[in-house]
């Protein structure tokens, strides 16, 4: 287990319950008491400690090198009923982003995420996470794939942004975001997005356009990284923390502000603490929503999708 | 001492007043130094006669240069920004907007018009890069917007000039939404089979890139112009090497496959008037 600095008060009391423990079996003394009530106390601080969070340290949950990635949750909620399928057909298969066909209980669906490694290799792998224009290309092929066979489409977003270089330029990076934010607009199949990690400016952007725009409770959703953010505004690294509460990037803030359609709530201690717990309660959010979406009339789940993000703003006249 | 002093005052006086009077009697092209009436330079539509270097201009030039007879009903001009999220910086974003106000002597980072260019209808919506670099926020957002309902409501294709450095940070979510909003808003001009002409001009990078700059009929450009996605600086810093010459320019993004043309300004009209009767339904 990782812990992040504002953790310690969980890890030390994860330490002394591993001590009780020892202890218990070394010296075959009964400790179950005092492992009981060291356990009662961890539950006690967690729940105090993830209610209380500033958006920075939701900021560094969403990253937590413990935080499932899609391929968990799609393994999860399709009970590997998955077919993952490559390629944009074009130049190449980027794995930042993956794809593919799966069975939520009955229903086909098409779920495409953006992919984290967990180890070096694996990050290195996954570029991070980090799509080239090639990744966004995937992704709408295999969202007209959906909405020729007419399945619904999951989108699950967590990238520090889009891959910023010298070949995702030549081979039209912006072009290919604008293309995806085009037709995912008017896609006639329903969409449902969910923030799981980071939510990066445009290049989580460019697989988030949805009937039905969620975040999980420790992610966050905005133009820049609050990292960026302090080294452009104050011209230094130190204001990250101020960043991250002036862009009002969290899950509530931007409910708040009317640019997402709920949030998902994660088990305490957050997502990586309980993974399977996560999957089941975002698999459930995904049925709720998709048993009102594919009620409706596509026309008017398009009309109303455009409406919603052209209603977006906050103008003077 | 004193004397020196006073010298190099001087010195700096002269040289800021030269800088602070652009409508001065003379214009000295930034590329090759050539120096020209700038009369003369505005006829040629603020390209130099020399080198062929672009100026970068604003929504006043273009409308000037395109429109006929300089003569357009402007779109929603009192439209301006509002400050959702309380923003503070260095500085509040409430000040920002009054000081890039006063500066530009414009509302926001764009304005829309309605008239006409060689005889037929159009819309223009163009960027100005001098109020706070061209940001994107929720005005030009709602700008755009609204121009593709004038264009709905009265059957005229788009024209959208983009110049900008991508997204104004101080309205964070709402600047990002802008590029879903604009790009939704397009799939209706498109449905309804109304041209959209995109003119990426010198620089045209970050969200407006990644939205509606790259989403036209047509995509053209300017000789020399910066476009791209992430801007060189962080493009050199993630390769770690020094950017091939050329990288970025209107030039290489033609190459690539991703404009249709890239036009002379002087020519701009002539071919915009041409295209248009065009694709006239
Ligand atoms: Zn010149």
């Amino acid at each position: 287990m990782n812990f992040l600095d504002f953790e310690k008060p969980v890890s030390d009391l994860i330490d002394q319950i591993d001590k009780q423990k020892q202890i218990g079996e070394k010296s075959k003394v009964d400790v179950s008491v005092a492992v009981r009530q060291l356990e009662l106390k961890l539950e006690e601080t967690r729940k105090t400690l993830y209610s209380n969070l500033t958006p920075w340290q939701r900021v560094q949950l969403s990253r937590h090198p413990d935080r499932p990635y899609s391929l968990a949750y799609i393994d999860s909620i399709t009970d590997k009923n998955f077919v993952e399928l490559f390629g944009d057909r074009t130049v190449k298969d980027d794995k930042a982003i993956i794809g593919g066909f799966g069975f939520i209980d009955d229903q086909s669906v098409m779920i495409i995420g953006q992919q984290k490694g967990s180890t070096t290799k694996q990050r290195q792998y996954r570029n991070f996470g980090m799509a080239n224009p090639e990744g966004y290309r995937k992704a709408l092929r295999l969202m007209k794939l959906a909405e020729k066979f007419n399945k619904p489409v999951i989108t699950l977003i967590d990238t520090p942004g889009a891959y910023p270089g010298l070949e995702a330029e030549e081979r039209g990076q912006g072009e290919a975001i604008a293309r995806n934010l085009f037709e995912m607009s008017k896609l006639q199949v329903p969409i449902i997005c969910i923030i799981i990690g980071e939510g990066a400016s445009g290049g989580a952007l460019g697989i988030g356009i949805g009937d039905r725009v969620l975040m999980l409770e420790n992610t966050w959703y905005s133009v820049i990284s609050p990292e960026s953010c302090s080294s452009i505004l104050w011209r230094s690294w130190d204001y990250k923390e101020k960043a991250a509460e002036v862009l009002k990037l969290t899950a509530e803030d931007m409910l708040s502000q009317k640019l997402i359609d709920g949030i998902i709530r994660e088990p305490i201690g957050a997502a990586h603490t309980q993974p399977e717990k996560m999957f089941s309660i975002v698999k459930s959010e995904i049925k709720k929503h998709l048993s009102t979406l594919l009620k409706e009339d596509r026309k008017e789940l398009v009309k109303k999708r455009i409406e919603k993000f052209c209603s977006m703003g906050v103008v003077m006249e | 001492m004193s004397w020196f002093k006073r010298i190099k005052e001087g010195i700096t006086t002269s040289t800021t007043e030269k800088k602070e009077t652009p409508e001065g009697l003379w214009h000295k092209c930034p590329s090759c130094k050539h120096i020209a009436p700038s009369k003369e330079h505005a006829q040629r539509k603020y390209v130099c006669e020399q080198c062929g270097y672009h100026d970068r201009i604003g929504s006043a030039e273009y409308f000037e240069i395109l429109f006929d007879n300089d003569q357009f009903i402007e779109l929603n001009p009192n439209l301006s920004s509002d400050d959702p999220l309380h923003f503070v910086d260095t500085k509040k974003y409430t000040d920002r907007i009054v000081e890039s106000q006063k500066k530009s002597g414009l509302k926001d980072a764009i304005r829309t018009a309605a008239g006409t260019v060689d005889g037929e209808g159009l819309v223009i919506a163009c960027m100005d890069f001098s109020f706070i670099g061209g940001s994107m926020g929720s005005v030009v957002g709602e700008k755009i917007s609204r121009a593709i309902d004038y264009c709905l409501a009265h059957k005229l294709p788009l024209l959208l000039i983009s110049k900008s450095g991508g997204a104004r940070m101080m309205e964070a979510a709402y600047s990002l939404m802008q590029m879903a909003k604009t790009s939704a808003k397009l799939t209706l001009l498109a449905e309804a089979k109304l041209p959209y002409i995109s003119l990426l001009t010198d620089p045209t990078t970050g969200g407006v890139t990644a939205s509606y700059a790259m989403l036209g009929d047509l995509n053209i450009s300017e000789p020399g112009a910066l476009i791209g996605f992430a801007g060189p600086r962080v493009v050199k810093e993630t390769i770690g090497k020094d950017l091939p010459k050329g990288f970025q320019t209107a030039e290489f993004v033609l190459e690539h496959g991703f404009l249709d043309f890239i036009v002379d300004r002087r020519e701009l009209k002539t071919r915009l008037g041409m295209v248009l009767k065009m694709l006239k339904i």
